[in-house]
């Protein structure tokens, strides 16, 4: 299904999405130089679901992650958040905002100098009022969440890629946020850390009604976690639907995505 | 050009953003125990080594003229004047502008800052100043502290060849100097603990790619520091000369 290239009339464009949906990007342009990654993006996710965002490496989906929490901003288009324009918050508003999405990054990017605990801690001690009492206990609520509540002294470096994954889930979740983004969650993990962290994905959807967007090429996470997926493909969305539809596409690029 | 004009911003930014919350003190004071603490025996080490090597040249000179009992009143103005802040300030560009730049360079490839910035954490705050401020404050201490055991090494070189004794030594070399000189000549190595810091942290703050151009930033931010710390001597030195 390609994507409308021309932006919408600007009184439109400016109307905030329903209430049921919790992130919307509009029309979203990001060159980097004379490479122009987004051409024209346009996505609504509901409220308590998993979206999928597959792509082969390049096709820019990591740009398009990153525009979810201002970490870039779009040469062109809008992206809503909650019922806000993200891409237009600045200074306290956009910190406000951002402690409301949790990041898994690909690495899991846990803080190397501190241990799995003091990773935590770091951030509940600045974004709360808890006691440090309180702090712990919610630490270790969320370490047995992720089944790691014995690695909460070491640190990154003695961990596994599986546990450093599930540690920056951990991590993401302390503050309770509203949506989750996966960045590769389960890139260079053998199969039984690939279910182990998917499955994680889809219990934080049913157990907290946690809006996830992940962005994968990993299909066997794919398969456990997707409720609706997109196919990014050079900048422009050239399917979306749920997985089996994406399965079941005549578009080459895809049959060729899926192996068949 | 770019990356000139680059750090200029990255410089601007931090005297926009230092003085407004969040303040991390607890970070400031393990950078500056990282900074200062730290660096003390090496430091010490410099200023023994140099205390003596002084000595030891300038006597040879001096006894030519008949002139050895200026020896103390030398070394005190050639070591607090000039030789100890740009020697100390040196000695710290090659161990902390290589530290800040691959410490925040790896933090940058792997993600560490981005995780900060969604976490709302101000990673500039957190990283850039704490790491100016705490090379601001302990780069006059250390030049103090190496100061102080280049004079004590040029004293022991004195004593060994020309038995001189501890009061002529010390208080020759302390009427050398006026209250000013040390004041001034101390506190211009917080303006190059300023640029060590600055420039470290932008290189590392700002790097893309992966070990490679770590190590890239890294370099570099030992070579521009040490560079930019002797030109702003050369600046710092006629403006003193000039106002004071």
């Amino acid at each position: 299904m390609p994507e409308p290239s021309t932006p919408s009339a600007p009184a439109a464009a400016a109307a905030p999405p329903p209430p049921d949906t919790i992130i919307e990007l509009r029309d979203l342009h990001k060159s980097f130089g004379a490479n122009h990654v987004l051409k024209g993006v346009s996505l609504s996710i509901r409220k308590g679901t998993n979206a999928v965002i597959l792509g082969g490496s390049g096709s820019g989906k990591s740009v398009l992650l990153k525009h979810l929490v201002q970490l870039l901003r779009p040469d062109r288009g809008e992206v809503w958040v909650c019922g806000k324009r993200m891409d237009l918050l600045e200074g306290d508003a956009l910190d406000e905002m951002r402690l409301s999405i949790g990041y898994l990054f690909q690495s899991g990017a846990l803080f190397d100098s501190m241990t799995v605990f003091e990773n935590m801690d770091f951030i509940l001690g600045r974004h709360t009022n808890l006691t440090p009492g309180e702090r712990r206990a919610r630490i270790e609520e969320t370490l047995d969440w992720v089944d790691l509540r014995a690695k909460a002294p070491n640190y990154p470096a003695e961990l596994s890629g599986g546990q450093k994954k599930r540690i920056g889930l951990a991590r993401a979740i302390i503050l309770e946020p509203q949506i989750l983004l996966y960045d590769e969650p389960t890139t260079g993990l053998d199969p039984i850390s690939v279910r182990l962290v998917s499955e994680l994905i889809v219990r934080l959807r049913d157990e907290r009604g946690i809006t996830g967007v992940a962005i994968t090429h990993d299909l066997l996470c794919a398969d456990i976690i997707t409720d609706e997926a997109f196919f990014l493909y050079h900048g422009r969305f050239i399917e979306r639907g749920t997985l089996e539809d994406l399965r079941r596409s005549e578009h080459p690029l895809l049959r060729e995505f899926f192996g068949e | 050009m770019e990356r000139t004009g680059e750090l200029a911003l990255f410089t601007v930014t931090f005297f926009r953003r230092f003085w407004r919350p969040p303040y991390e003190g607890r970070e400031l004071v393990n950078q500056m125990d990282e900074v200062g603490t730290k660096s003390f025996v090496l430091t010490a080490v410099t200023g023994f080594a140099i205390g003596i090597v002084l000595s030891m040249q300038t006597r040879g000179t001096l006894v030519r003229f008949g002139a050895e009992a200026i020896l103390p009143s030398a070394l005190a103005l050639s070591v607090v004047k000039e030789i100890g802040p740009v020697l100390t300030s040196l000695v710290l560009a090659g161990r902390l502008g290589a530290g800040m730049g691959a410490e925040i360079g790896s933090m940058r490839v792997t993600e560490q800052i981005d995780a900060l910035e969604v976490a709302a954490l101000k990673p500039y705050h957190y990283l850039v100043i704490t790491r100016v401020l705490a090379c601001m404050l302990m780069f006059p201490i250390l030049t103090i502290w190496t100061d102080s055991l280049a004079m004590l090494g040029g004293y022991l070189e004195s004593v060994l060849a020309s038995g001189m004794d501890y009061r002529v030594f010390f208080n020759n070399a302390i009427s050398a100097l006026r209250f000013h000189d040390i004041i001034i000549d101390t506190m211009k190595t917080g303006i190059f603990g300023f640029i060590v810091a600055i420039v470290s942290c932008y290189l590392g703050y700002t790097v893309r790619g992966g070990t490679r151009e770590v190590g890239q930033a890294t370099m570099q931010a030992v070579v521009i520091s040490s560079l930019l710390i002797l030109l702003a001597d050369v600046v710092l030195v006629r403006l003193s000369i000039t106002f004071f």
